[in-house]
């Protein structure tokens, strides 16, 4: 069966489209009364964050769109240092989807949220025309989640000394889409994923965090010119220190992509006091999707905002955020 | 001491005439930034990147007839990556698609076939641009096209080689020591190639990979080089005397040797590939397209040869840069104005 435009009518095909495929998946109490908004517990401080999902295809290696759309909005509220709590589902649905397709999504991003925490308390579901470039479903979810008392991170967080982590294995996502597209087969994985039990080890234990982000698009390359400049530091980091998985480097190679530019959807960076680095770095080790994590580089103080690069083979190279579109090479 | 640490010292510690080395290759520019060769060098020695950038060499009359097409009825433009973003006169095909052009980025060059015998009703423009290493590409797609009587499916070539602009970057610029020679190009020409242009040049040329160790090796061969003629093949792992030749009958069999002109650098006689006279109903209008427009101030023509380092065209870092690019240099990953300004390379 295919989606037409009667399940975004309002109708009785809508209802029958949410039982059937929203109601199913991501039953719980709040979502369950079906009313007009959802009301729910609070917090004295929350994080609120919003993202729109139109990944194509929206199967991939690894993962997708569904579960997508709740690792990148649970991952930016653990990075302000939230606890996330309740996630929002907004679809919008190309007239003539797959409702099998559909019906995967919607589980896999159920699935996703019980892994992650939160609860999904409200969605909503239109469909449009079929129209070219559309890839089937765009997904928007908005994350709210609580503030723990006396957490405050911030990109101006760096300091003199501080250590640099990497969470694992960088460019995974970026590759795995690519290769989709482009018709390569191999075995790179979509590493799509939430971050909630490396980032409690970390809070939990008190290590001193002074940032964190999660590497998006933009890549590894992008978040740390935003650090070094919003922090007024330098930092340097060690190429042979890299976390990137061999047969994505390789990818990377052939592309004429850099994985210091490449997107993740379950990797982030943090920015620790020195003092804390080794414990921090075993807790995120010892975490679900943290075996890989790696410490690269550190901060200096020194006002020139430059991110340093120091090459494999002994050179340097100054990293500015990414430019374009990382695109693949022409020759 | 281990061979490549000597390497290293002691193109660091050279301490005799300056020395200016060119490299050709567009992915030898961008490997020289992801390994940040040049502050590994003396200050005496200098790399210099070449006109070996496919999208930065191609001429804004190229990217106006390609926008023109995206804009007609009934028809899509397809490329590869960063051709999209290249200014023509007006307007980039980015610039057109937003205007409601049609355009589509290709990841794989046989997807042009795919896509035009999806949509027979369709018209679609390949735009062919690169060096020996692409055009037998191209002889691909043609060659499969022409076994599934594909109808709407050109190609807008604007395809180039080697030999001549090097020529060309010898007779007019006096300040090259020698040559890094183009990697993947040699890998279809052969490294016999690079015999007969130092022969004729009196200028070193050294074959070489894009690995950061390969890299450096070449420099230091190019130092123990200067002042006469020589070929060194670094690569030959992947380089042979003769190159691929299977590689360069493709190419010749649906194109065939013409002049072409250069962004910056003007005609350069039997500097490019053009379509055989048979196969000229796969062409999408490629003749006569030699006009080069340069924005006031953009110095392409002294970059692309070396003239002057890409932090010395006035515009470079202020009113040019990788988000708003008035050149093909900056936008071009494999541009050396684009790779001087994300790595921080400067000349010494």
């Amino acid at each position: 069966m295919n989606i037409t435009m009667a399940h975004g009518s309002g109708g009785a095909s809508t209802s029958e489209l949410i039982e059937s495929v929203f109601a199913k998946h991501f039953k719980n109490d709040v979502l369950d009364r079906m009313e007009d908004s959802a009301v729910v517990q609070g917090s004295e401080r929350i994080a609120v964050t919003t993202d729109s999902f139109v990944v194509t295809p929206y199967f991939f290696n690894g993962g997708d769109i569904g579960r997508l759309s709740v690792c990148g909005t649970v991952n930016d509220l653990l990075m302000s240092g939230a606890v996330p709590q309740y996630i929002t589902c907004g679809c919008i649905l190309e007239e003539g989807m797959d409702m099998d397709d559909l019906d995967k999504i919607i589980g896999s991003m159920a699935e996703t949220a019980k892994e992650a925490g939160v609860m999904v308390i409200t969605g909503d579901t239109k469909v449009v025309e079929k129209r070219g470039e559309f890839g089937g479903i765009m997904i928007n979810t908005t994350g709210v989640g609580f503030m723990p008392v006396g957490v405050s991170l911030s990109p101006a967080g760096c300091k003199d000394g501080d250590v640099i982590i990497v969470s694992g294995y960088l460019g995974d996502h970026h590759a795995a889409i690519l290769s989709d597209r482009m018709n390569i087969k191999n075995n790179i994985k979509s590493d799509n994923a939430p971050l909630s039990e490396m980032v409690s080890a970390l809070i939990e234990n008190k290590i001193e965090l002074h940032a964190m982000r999660d590497v998006t698009r933009g890549g590894l390359g992008t978040v740390l010119s935003e650090f070094a400049k919003a922090s007024n530091v330098e930092i340097d980091i060690y190429q042979d220190k890299l976390p990137v998985n061999p047969e994505v480097r390789d990818f990377c190679k052939m592309l004429g992509l850099d994985p210091v530019y490449m997107g993740n959807e379950g990797k982030m960076m943090c920015v620790v006091s020195k003092k804390d680095s080794e414990k921090a770095l075993e807790l995120i080790r010892n975490s679900k999707y943290g075996e890989n994590a790696q410490i690269i580089g550190e901060v200096k103080a020194a006002d020139n905002n430059n991110v340093i690069l120091h090459t494999a083979i002994g050179g340097e190279r100054i990293i500015g955020p990414l430019y374009g579109e990382g695109l693949p090479r022409i020759c | 001491m281990d061979r490549l640490q000597e390497i290293k010292d002691k193109i660091k510690n050279y301490d005799g005439e300056p020395l200016n080395f060119m490299e050709v290759c567009g992915t030898h520019t961008a490997a020289i930034s992801e390994n940040g060769i040049v502050n590994m060098l003396s200050p005496k020695i200098h790399l210099i990147s070449g006109p070996g950038c496919p999208v930065c060499v191609t001429v804004t009359a190229v990217i106006d007839k390609l926008t023109e097409l995206s804009l007609e009825d009934n028809t899509t433009v397809l490329t590869f990556g960063d051709l999209i973003r290249v200014k023509g006169s007006q307007m980039s095909l980015a610039d057109a698609r937003a205007k409601g052009g049609s355009v589509e980025m290709l990841y794989s060059p046989m997807d042009a076939i795919k896509l035009a015998l999806k949509n027979k009703d369709r018209n679609y423009v390949f735009a062919a641009i690169g060096f020996e290493t692409t055009t037998p590409v191209y002889s691909m797609v043609l060659e499969e096209a022409i076994k599934n009587d594909v109808k709407n499916l050109k190609l807008l070539t604007s395809l180039k080689t080697m030999p001549e602009v090097i020529r060309w970057v010898c007779k007019n610029t006096k300040n090259v020591d020698g040559f890094l020679a183009p990697g993947h190009v040699s890998a279809v020409t052969g490294s016999g190639l690079f015999e007969e242009l130092s022969e004729e040049t009196g200028l070193p040329f050294v074959v070489a990979g894009f690995e950061g160790a390969q890299l450096l090796t070449a420099v230091y061969a190019l130092v123990g080089m200067k002042g006469h003629s020589g070929m060194k093949n670094l690569y030959k792992s992947v380089v042979t005397y003769e190159g691929n030749l299977e590689a360069q009958k493709a190419a010749l069999k649906y194109f065939e040797p013409c002049d072409a002109s250069w962004r910056g650098m003007g005609m350069i006689p039997g500097s490019g590939m053009r379509l055989r006279k048979e196969y000229e109903a796969y062409d999408a209008g490629s003749y006569g397209l030699d006009e080069d427009h340069m924005p006031k101030g953009c110095s392409c023509a002294k970059v692309l040869t070396g003239e002057i380092s890409p932090d010395e065209c006035p515009l470079f870092g202020k009113a040019c840069t990788p988000e708003d690019a008035h050149g093909a240099c900056m936008v071009s990953t494999e541009g050396s104005c684009y790779n001087y300004y994300i790595s921080g390379r400067k000349r010494h």
